[in-house]
Formats: structure tokens, sequence, C-alpha cells
């Protein structure tokens, strides 16, 4: 029982982000443009050791260390994309927030699609149905309509 | 001595739920009154035994009984008093405590105010409510009893994690499990219909308060989680799309999806299936909320269970439920009778189309939950799947519901005229093309969809209250006569109206921080200032101060504009003593503009100090626009027509009451 006890709280404060202060003054780059393109980057990057939380929002230790290495090979001279390559390579898809259109996540990235679509030929089979079921008388004709009103008006009381 | 009764009761009213559960069904199914009453004495009986074993274990909490090993895990004798109270559903055993103590709430309240409910409806409504009833007590009894003591007696406690230690926080659980837990009157109904095989505009009528209530302690709930991580993680973020926040946000869109559902079967006897299967679906939901929350299984940040013999147990009532209710529904389904056909443009195709969007988010973010989980077990591969994936899906889904929304309330039943509707509403789109325009005047920078989401706002905004002028003839007809509509207009006519214009009154919000917000970071001396969104704010230095629990660093920052002084903030850096933890508190200056948000770091040296800004403006109309959606569904709520217990009495009354449409 103490054990798990322990265990439990330990987890807590592990889990449980404190005192968040992540991007330190330091590791600001002189550069406005190139920070600009870091923090975005950053935005879309794990923080591999906690949970759920982009290296931008993390103040953990690993986390600082991937901004710091973000920003070298920005300053480095590489794009977006060959920084994200390079951690990719280097940490796998894990690393990346967005994860990347391919054959495994085909499932997931088709979600909405795919549930819009069946929705629209669920709709779809319904009113076919349901015309099936009761043919469609034709519309009143703009005469009719005027002669229905007037009943409805002459006959129904306040509604 | 009274842990032990609290222990008592919670077996009793284990035992209660199990006659709650057999002997009401039973009754309705061979038609015996006596046995179908004995579902209400039931439903208050388990209510009364549980709200013993919560006070027992609130009680040992509040006098810091440190023998039960659950007050000894998660409180201490330093703790404030109203952290000693919310301690007790700030772990998994008390929680669960509250689960079904909210569960019993529910069914106490068929069982009082039920009372115009066809008898059979509410004896298998009590059962089945039992039985949900039923499946958390046993596993709070078998594996997760708050009541279990400790020998020898430790001398103090653990603490609290500090950052629960909140306001907002002590107050977030019971909001989100009124709204979790309220969602199984919808399952319950849909259940008792099935089994009866009988659902109708009627039984319509009769599940909307109750969806309509727990809707409302969700919106609370979620919202207080989000204002909570919004000043006390420190990074100014409100919404991250965290698995626990999903497990929250399913549910609630589900419900929200199924409380528009509810009203075309109510008013037009279609979408019948739909909506039975929609409240199966939000139940279902809300227990894999508990189950992903409980059980530990998406390591987050606010999962403490991690014995996995209660995530087995708790995926076991989930599937239980989840299974058995939509195999009832697979074989009741079909026999019940689809009615009311209705051209696509009309108010019922408009609730489609919210059903539609909304269950097609529900289920994007369900599986953008679980996708990290399922390709895991499957080839091993670990990917993640975060805020950029729920955003790049979320959003494209949510704009045509917001285009669409002022449309639905101005479209007639059976066939809308869509020109008309237009025509009413040419001044909300003015409106909102102004909006645009000014919001791109007032800021060069941020991204280009941010007018258009401004616009999108005020759309929904100016389009709720233009309901509202349409239907007392605003500026067609004299003044009295407008004050004679504005007085006898149906309360859930303001209700609609008022909660739609919180979702906008939130997506101004929303767009404007998310697109505007701005950032400072640096390293401050005493006596340096900095500037950020038009204030000065000046570092005066650190001053150390004691609190109940912790000792803290307080910054000094005097805040200023256009050189006359507004206020000072003093952010700090907490150092609690159980558990020992540090936490940061920010400074927050409120205006009606936006925040000023003072976070501050670490110690840099020579009396300087990192510190953190940020503006982040219109930030409060999230909450606000949450509150506003709770007042209308409040004033919904309070409508005559669906005011739980008085449907019978409101339908004599209605023609006298209902407004010439």
């Amino acid at each position: 029982m103490h054990a798990l006890i322990r265990t439990v709280l330990l987890l807590l404060t592990l889990a449980l982000p404190g005192a968040a202060f992540a991007v330190q003054p330091d590791e600001v780059l002189k550069d406005p443009a190139l920070e600009a393109r870091a923090r975005a980057l950053s935005a879309d990057l794990r923080c591999l050791v906690c949970q759920n939380q982009s290296i931008d929002d993390s103040d953990a230790p690993l986390a600082k260390d991937l901004r710091l290495l973000v920003r070298e090979r920005l300053v480095a001279g590489d794009s977006d994309a060959e920084v994200t390559t390079f951690l990719v390579a280097r940490y796998g898809e894990f690393v990346l927030l967005r994860p990347p259109f391919g054959a495994h996540t085909l499932l997931l990235w088709l979600t909405p699609l795919l549930l819009l679509t069946l929705a629209a030929a669920g709709i779809g089979w319904r009113l076919l149905a349901a015309r099936r079921r009761a043919p469609t008388s034709a519309p009143l004709s703009p005469e009719e309509q005027r002669r229905l009103e007037g009943l409805l008006k002459a006959t129904s009381p306040k509604d | 001595m009274i842990v032990e009764l609290g222990h008592f009761a919670l077996v009793l009213a284990f035992l209660v739920a199990l006659v709650q559960m057999i002997l009401p069904m039973w009754g309705a199914r061979i038609g015996d009154v006596r046995l179908m009453g004995v579902g209400a004495p039931a439903a208050l009986a388990q209510f009364g035994l549980l709200i013993i074993a919560f006070s027992a274990l609130m009680h040992a909490y509040v006098v810091s009984d440190f023998s039960v090993a659950n007050v000894y895990a998660n409180s201490h004798s330093t703790k404030p008093l109203i952290y000693r109270i919310s301690g007790v559903w700030g772990n998994h055993e008390g929680s669960m405590l509250l689960w079904v103590l909210i569960l019993a709430l529910f069914g106490a309240a068929v069982a009082a105010f039920g009372t115009n409910l066809p008898e059979t409806l509410r004896a298998n409504v009590l059962a089945v409510q039992a039985s949900i009833a039923l499946a958390f007590l046993l596993f709070i009894l078998l594996t997760s009893n708050p009541f279990e003591r400790l020998d020898p007696v430790p001398a103090d406690g653990r603490g609290l994690n500090p950052i629960l230690q909140d306001p907002a926080l002590a107050f977030h659980p019971p909001f989100l499990y009124a709204g979790y837990v309220g969602f199984s009157m919808a399952y319950s109904f849909a259940i008792a219909g099935l089994i009866e095989g009988r659902t109708d505009a009627a039984w319509a009528r009769w599940v909307r308060p109750w969806t309509l209530a727990a809707w409302m302690f969700l919106t609370v709930g979620i919202a207080m989680g989000s204002w909570w991580a919004y000043y006390e993680l420190g990074w100014g973020g409100w919404w991250f799309w965290d698995p626990v926040e999903n497990a929250s946000f399913m549910p609630w869109l589900a419900g929200t999806a199924l409380l528009h559902s509810a009203v075309v079967m109510e008013k037009r006897e279609a979408l019948k299936v739909w909506t039975i299967l929609l409240a199966i679906l939000t139940f279902s939901l809300s227990l894999m909320g508990a189950f992903l929350v409980r059980s530990g299984v998406l390591s987050s940040v606010h999962a403490f269970a991690v014995d996995p013999k209660r995530g087995v147990f708790i995926l076991a009532i989930m599937l239980l439920f989840i299974g058995g209710g939509l195999m009832l529904y697979a074989a009741r389904a079909p026999s019940l009778r689809q009615g009311g056909l209705f051209a696509p443009l009309s108010r019922e195709g408009g609730l489609v189309l919210n059903n539609v969007l909304l269950t097609t988010a529900t289920g994007t973010v369900l599986v953008g939950t679980l996708y990290p989980l399922a390709l895991e077990s499957i080839n091993g591969a670990k990917i993640s799947v975060g805020a950029p994936y729920f955003n790049a899906t979320f959003v494209p889904l949510m704009v045509p519901l917001l285009l669409a929304l002022p449309f639905g309330p101005l479209l007639g039943w059976k066939r809308g005229d869509v020109a008309a509707a237009m025509q009413r509403l040419m001044i909300a789109g003015l409106l909102a093309i102004v909006a645009a325009v000014v919001a791109l005047a007032i800021v060069q920078r941020g991204p280009w969809l941010a007018p258009f989401a401004i616009a999108l706002g005020v759309w929904v905004v100016a389009g709720a209250l233009s309901e509202l002028a349409f239907r007392v003839k605003a500026g067609n007809a004299d003044r009295a006569e407008v004050f004679r509509r504005l007085r006898h207009l149906p309360r859930s006519v303001y209700g609609t109206a008022i909660a739609h214009a919180g979702v906008g009154v939130m997506v101004i919000g929303i767009a404007a921080t998310s697109a505007w917000q701005s950032e400072t970071i640096l390293t401050m001396r005493p006596g340096q200032t900095v500037q950020i969104a038009g204030y000065d704010v000046a570092f005066t230095g650190v001053a150390p101060a004691e609190g109940p629990n912790y000792r803290e660093v307080i910054g000094l920052m005097q805040v200023s504009r256009g050189g006359s002084r507004i206020t000072e903030l003093s952010p700090s850096k907490r150092q609690y003593n159980a558990p020992p933890q540090a936490t940061s508190e920010a400074g927050i200056l409120n205006a009606l503009a936006g925040d000023l948000y003072v976070v501050l770091g670490d110690e840099a040296g020579d009396g300087a100090w990192s510190v953190r800004l940020y503006f982040n403006p219109l930030v409060r109309l999230i909450w606000i626009g949450a509150v506003i959606m709770f007042i209308g569904g409040a004033c919904s709520l309070s409508d005559r027509r669906l005011r739980v217990g008085a449907p019978r009495r409101a339908r004599r009354r209605l023609p006298a009451a209902a407004p010439a449409e």
C-alpha cells in the first residue's frame, strides 16, 4: 500500500507541470524573424518526456535542449522542413505533434471526411427511402396556395 | 467510527441499488404496480446512504483523520479548510465516490420529480440508473475503497498536489461529474424506452430537461478547467487538446448534438432512431472519459490511477453498458416508427446539419485521441497526435456550423424560407462585415483568417439577437406590442438565443487571443521597465512572503499606461511544504481589451529575474461566453414546458401562454 501511494505521489509530481516557464530569455535568438520561425516550429514539436506538451510549452530540461537544437539548426541556415526532418531522423515521428500524412495515418486524417461522407450517404438514403414510401403530391399552385391561406386565416383561432 | 459508518453505508447503498435494479424492472415486465413502486423509495434511500458515506469521508478530511489511507495520501493538517474539503474528490477513490453520489442524486431526482412519468417508464429508468450505480459501487468496494484504514497512524498526511489547491479546481470536478453523470439520465431513458419499445415526442420532452441540465454543468465544468489551466499553468494557454480535456469535450459535443436532435423529436417526431442512438453514445463517451482518466491508459496530466486492476474493471463496466446499450438498440431500433417528413431547407434540416457537424467533430476528436494508442498496439509505431492535428480538423468543421447557426432558429419547421431568413439576418451580416473591417484596420499583424473568425463570432451573436428582434417584431410594431411580445416569448426562445450568443462571444474571444496574443520574454533588473501592448511594466524587485502551507517569492511589477499608474502585479514562485513542490502564480491584470499576464521565472543573478509577459486580447470572452451559454441553458430549463415535473400542467396552459407566431 505504501509503495503504491509513493508511486502515485511520484507520478503526480512528475506528471503535473508546476512552475511552467518554458522559453528562457537567454534562448531567444537575436533575429526576430528566425526566433518567430523557431517558436512556430517548437509549437509543433513534442516534448518527448512530457505528457502532451510541446517543447515550446514545457520547462523540462529535454525540451530546453530541443529548443536550443532547433535554434542551432535555424541559425546554421536550415529550412523549417530540414529542421523537422533532422528531428524525426533523431527521435522518430513521435516528436511531431502533427502526425505526417502517410499510409499509417491515413485513417486519422481522413476521419472527418469519412464521417461526413457517411452522414451524407445516410441522409441521402433516408430521403430516397422516404420519397419512395410517400409519393409526393404535386405542389400547390399559387392560386391554390392563396385560397389555402385564406381558409386557414378564416378558421384558425389565434395561432 | 464515523469512517466505518461511511463504509457500511456504502455497502448498504450497493444492496439498495441491487434491489432498485431488479424489482422495478421485473414489476414493469409483469405489470405489478407494487414492485414498480419500489423504485422511487429505493432511489431516495440509495441517495441518502451515499450522502452518509460521502459525509463520512469528508469528515475524515476536515478533521484530518490520517488513520484513513485516503486522507493520509491526499491531505495535510496545514492545508486550508476549503482544500481539505476539495481534497475529498481530488483523488481517485474520493472522486469515484462523488461520481456515484451524483449518479444517485439524479436517480433521486427522477424519484422525487418524475411523478408525471408513466409508471413503467419511471420504473425502468430507475432500474437502469441503479444498474449503473451498482457497477460503480462494486468498483469502489472492490478496487478503490476510500475508507481503508492505516495502522500505525501516520503523524501527518502527504498533502494535495499544490497546483490542485485552487478555488476553480476545487469546484471543477463536481461540475464536470454532474455533467458526465447527468448524461446517464439520457442513457437510462433511452434504454427504458427501448425496453418498452415506446419512444415518442413525450419521451423526448421528458429527456430534454435532464440532458439540458447535464449539458449546462458540463459546460461550466469544462470552462472552469480551462480557466484554471489559463492562470495556473503559467503560459497563458486555455485549451491544450490534452486527452483528458478531450475526454470531457467529447460528451459535451455529443450532448450538444443530442439537445438539438431531441428538439426535432419532440416537435416533429422525426430523428427518433438517431436521437436514441445519440443518447446512448453521449453517455458512452462519458463512460469512456471516466475510463480514459481513471485507468491512466493515456499518460496525461490528470491520470492518477496507476493500478491496472482498476483500468480493467472500468473497461469492463464501459463495455458492458456501451455494448449492452448498442445491442438493445440494434435489436429494437428497426421497430421504431419513423415520422415526419421535411425538406432539407427547414428547421429540421438545420438541426440535422448541426448534428452531422457536431458528431463528425466528436468522431474526429475520438479518433485523434485514441489513434496513437491503437496504432501502437497494432504495429508498435509511436506517433503523437497533438493540438496541431485537432486544430486542423476541428476548426474546418466548426466554420460551416457557425455560418449556418443563425439560420436555424429563423427557418420554419418542415419547409423553411431561406430568402426570408437571409433578409432577417441582413443586419447581422452587415455587422459581421463591419467587425472584420474594423479588426483589419486596428491590427495589422496576425493571420489573415483572424478578422474572418471575429466576423464569424459577431455574426453568431448578432444572428441570435436578430431572431429575438424578429420574434418581437421590433421595428414593425409599436412599442407596446413589442413589449407585450417580449414578455410573452417562451423562455426556451430566450434560452436558445442567449446560448447561441454565448457561442458567438466565445468564438470572438478564441479568435482574438489566438491571433493577436503578444509575448515578451526577457531578464529584468530592478528598476527596469518593459513595454507590452501599450502598458509599461516596471520591475521593482522581489519580496519574500509566507502562506498557510507555502513560502513564496513575489515579483513586484508596477503597471502604468501613458504615464499614469494603474496597478501593481505580483507574480510569484511558491514552494509548498507538502508535498514539497514549486509552483508559479501568474500576475494578471484584466481589462476590457484583454489580460496583461506576467510570470516570474528564475533568478538570473545580481538581483535580475527572468520574466515572461503576455497580452491576451479579449481572452475573458472565452469564459464569459461559457457562462452566457450556461445562463441560456438555465433560461430554457425554466421554461414551463420543459420544467421537470411540470409538462402535464404546462400542456393545459400552453394555448394561453404561447405567443402568436
